[in-house]
């Protein structure tokens, strides 16, 4: 035993002054240590994320020939002419706006109330139980959510057949359809921010509210949801930039007229990029103008 | 109808190409259309050592016969599926694939982007006399009476209906274009710029004042006419598919009883009694693939005996068969009891059946039906037009 214990005191003995000069010489060298450091993520941010979406861009200003489709280097605003031009693309701008919009509120308003129980009434077991339930559709395809959200909803659909006993049909499909689609797929999203948040509160300060005579309804309007906007915010950013951009939730459930700026890019992302390139910058003015909103209530500090 | 006349015309135009004369002046009905000189292939070499890069529909590569082929010429096969026709013209550009099997409404736009080479037919034995009629020498792969394509197979967009619903087979498109049709808000639509032409094949018969002759050739007051239909349209329609999946849970879970169907789809339902399909009395849209051999390709030879193998009656008739389309090759239709079922379930030799149907052809802004004195319109207005439909 002692040999042994000798033996691997020993080893350790030679194998430390080995690691050292590199861990000395960095100790050194501060910038070295920090690009070290940085290097790996820094190159993927730089390198592959925005110089991809500097080429986008760029490629926004280009021209493409009307017969083989094939984009020249050049500058023009046509392409961003096309977005106010049209009112087809304007109404499908707001439209996709407005789905965002409903999708995140939706979100939230079902965040919050399970978020509640999840931390501060259910057991421990059930908490656990919830908090799988929540993050297992994350476990399955996207586009086989999708589909499964189509089969619910046709005519003779999941969704009907039970409806049809209470003598109710489903909505179709539609954008009220794109909506809960979008929801159910973003939902995690939402729901795990707010869920962490609320259990960071401490169960004192509940108790705190109710001594100074605060119903359940006031302590949750003055005391919680204070401490949750950071979560709530952090939630809608997913929630709102993912709806944006989404296309194949109205290609499935969208029925006839659910066209989202998504479906605009795809449809020219082959045959004109330059049209999908500044397509694709309204959804992103959208985000940054919903960032610099949220900045300034000083959420974003804390979150 | 005009087409009927110009059928003969390519006919003979491909023929003197059969014969080996190179044609290089106008084709048929005097249409010529500018397009890069690219050598063709004068006689064939060795297969190549590099591998044979496919862009393919899914269902047309399939190891059951790819294998066979590797065996007996040694060129190694690399398919890559592709889901739409613009995704194929992207992939080709990049240079990096020998072969596509291109559908009418990708094959003018790789042809004038030179990203495609003429074909020595001369160096397909296959392509011989059982190459059915109608796909030899169409405009969408035939330019300047040069042969750009070795055909693989056909479909028409046919009329689908539940008959549960829909008790009479329906003789015309009016009940998915009419506003007025007893199943407004069950109608399915193909969700395609090229779907354009359906309005315009509609408005052919019924509105012949606009001139139309030809469904790929719309000058801009004939697209507007078209687009005018697809919004009135539009507003009886339940959905839009793309996908075929799409379509068919569309069809089965009962949210739409009649619209635009591929005569595949209507199996795929698993109850072709309650599903039934009919070509119109206006005619329809529809299309034709076949095999286009990349101007850059890094493996001809392996190409050229890939069209060849492929356009042999067994081969051609798998992929028919595989994909659920009618085969170019009409042989392939005594080979079995099976083939013949197959090949009178999508009217293979029907040629009566298919001088109704109008081939997916990218719409360009030289008037395909051959009008000089206007501009027609583009894919691309096409594309714009059509997501104003939808907007």
């Amino acid at each position: 035993m002692t040999t042994t214990a000798q033996n691997r005191a020993e080893r350790t003995a030679t194998a430390v002054p080995l690691h050292r000069p590199i861990s000395t010489a960095l100790h050194k060298r501060p910038r070295v240590r920090l690009g070290a450091l940085l290097a790996l993520p820094l190159t993927w941010l730089v390198g592959l994320y925005i110089f991809s979406l500097a080429l986008l861009l760029i490629t926004a200003f280009w021209l493409v020939d009307p017969f083989t489709s094939l984009v020249r280097p050049g500058f023009t605003l046509d392409n961003f002419a096309l977005l106010f031009s049209n009112p087809a693309y304007i109404s499908t701008s707001l439209r996709t706006l407005g789905i965002a919009l409903a999708v995140t509120a939706l979100s939230a308003a079902f965040a919050i109330p399970l978020g509640i129980f999840m931390a501060k009434i259910a057991s421990p077991w059930m908490r656990a139980v919830l908090a799988v339930a929540i993050t297992l559709p994350l476990w399955a395809g996207y586009l086989v959510k999708i589909v499964a959200m189509r089969i619910t909803f046709t005519e003779e659909g999941f969704f009907n057949t039970v409806a049809g006993a209470f003598g109710l049909s489903g909505p179709g499909f539609g954008i009220p359809t794109v909506i809960i689609t979008l929801t159910y797929l973003w939902f995690p999203y939402m729901a795990l921010p707010v869920y962490t948040a609320i259990r960071q509160i401490p169960v004192n300060l509940f108790d705190a509210s109710a001594d100074l005579g605060a119903s359940g309804w006031t302590t949750i309007r003055t005391v919680v949801m204070p401490l949750l906007t950071p979560a709530l915010i952090a939630g809608s950013v997913f929630t709102f930039s993912l709806s944006l951009g989404d296309y194949l939730a109205a290609r499935f459930v969208g029925g006839a007229n659910s066209q989202m700026i998504g479906s605009i890019i795809a449809s020219n992302i082959n045959l004109n990029p330059p049209v999908a390139a500044a397509f694709s910058v309204v959804p992103i003015a959208f985000v940054v103008i919903y960032l610099l909103v949220t900045r300034r209530t000083g959420a974003l500090e804390r979150m | 109808m005009k087409k009927q006349l110009l059928v003969p015309a390519f006919a003979s135009a491909a023929l003197l190409v059969l014969a080996g004369c190179s044609s290089d002046g106008q084709s048929g009905d005097g249409l010529f259309i500018d397009v890069p000189d690219i050598p063709m292939a004068e006689e064939l070499g060795a297969a190549e050592d590099a591998s044979l890069d496919i862009v393919a529909w899914s269902g047309f590569v399939e190891p059951e016969w790819s294998d066979q082929f590797t065996e007996d010429t040694g060129c190694v096969v690399n398919r890559r599926v592709a889901g739409t026709s613009d995704e194929m013209v992207t992939l080709m550009r990049t240079g990096e694939y020998d072969l596509v099997s291109a559908s009418g409404d990708a094959s003018l736009r790789l042809i004038a982007g030179g990203d495609v080479a003429p074909i020595n037919l001369d160096l397909i034995p296959n392509f011989g006399d059982d190459i059915v009629e109608g796909m030899k020498g169409q405009i969408y792969d035939t330019i300047n009476g040069q042969s750009y394509g070795v055909p693989i197979g056909r479909g028409a967009n046919i009329l689908q209906y539940n008959s549960e619903v829909v008790t009479e087979t329906p003789e015309s498109w009016d009940v998915v274009w009419e506003a007025d049709s007893p199943y407004a808000g069950q109608i399915i639509a193909y969700d395609a710029p090229i779907y354009i032409a359906d309005a315009a094949v509609y408005l052919m018969t019924h509105e012949p004042d606009l001139g139309i002759t030809n469904p790929y050739a719309l000058d801009e007051t004939q697209l507007a006419a078209a687009v005018e239909l697809l919004q009135q349209q539009n507003e009886i329609v339940a959905e839009y598919w793309a996908d075929p999946v799409a379509q068919i849970t569309s069809f089965v879970g009962g949210t739409t009883v009649v619209g635009t169907s591929w005569e595949v789809l209507r199996k795929f339902t698993e109850d072709t009694e309650k599903f039934g399909g009919t070509l119109p009395v206006e005619g329809s849209t529809g299309w034709s693939d076949a095999w286009m051999l990349s101007s850059e390709a890094d493996a001809p030879n392996c190409a050229y005996l890939w069209m060849d193998y492929t356009s042999s009656p067994e081969v051609n008739g798998a992929i028919a068969m595989n994909f659920g389309m009618a085969p170019a090759n009409a042989a392939f239709c005594e080979t079995s009891d099976e083939a013949a079922q197959h090949c009178e379930d999508f009217n293979a030799t029907d040629e009566e059946y298919f001088s109704n149907v109008w081939f997916w052809t990218t719409p360009i802004e030289q008037c395909v039906d051959g009008r000089t004195d206007v501009t027609c319109t583009n894919f691309q207005q096409w594309t714009e037009a059509w997501l104003t439909v939808k907007g």
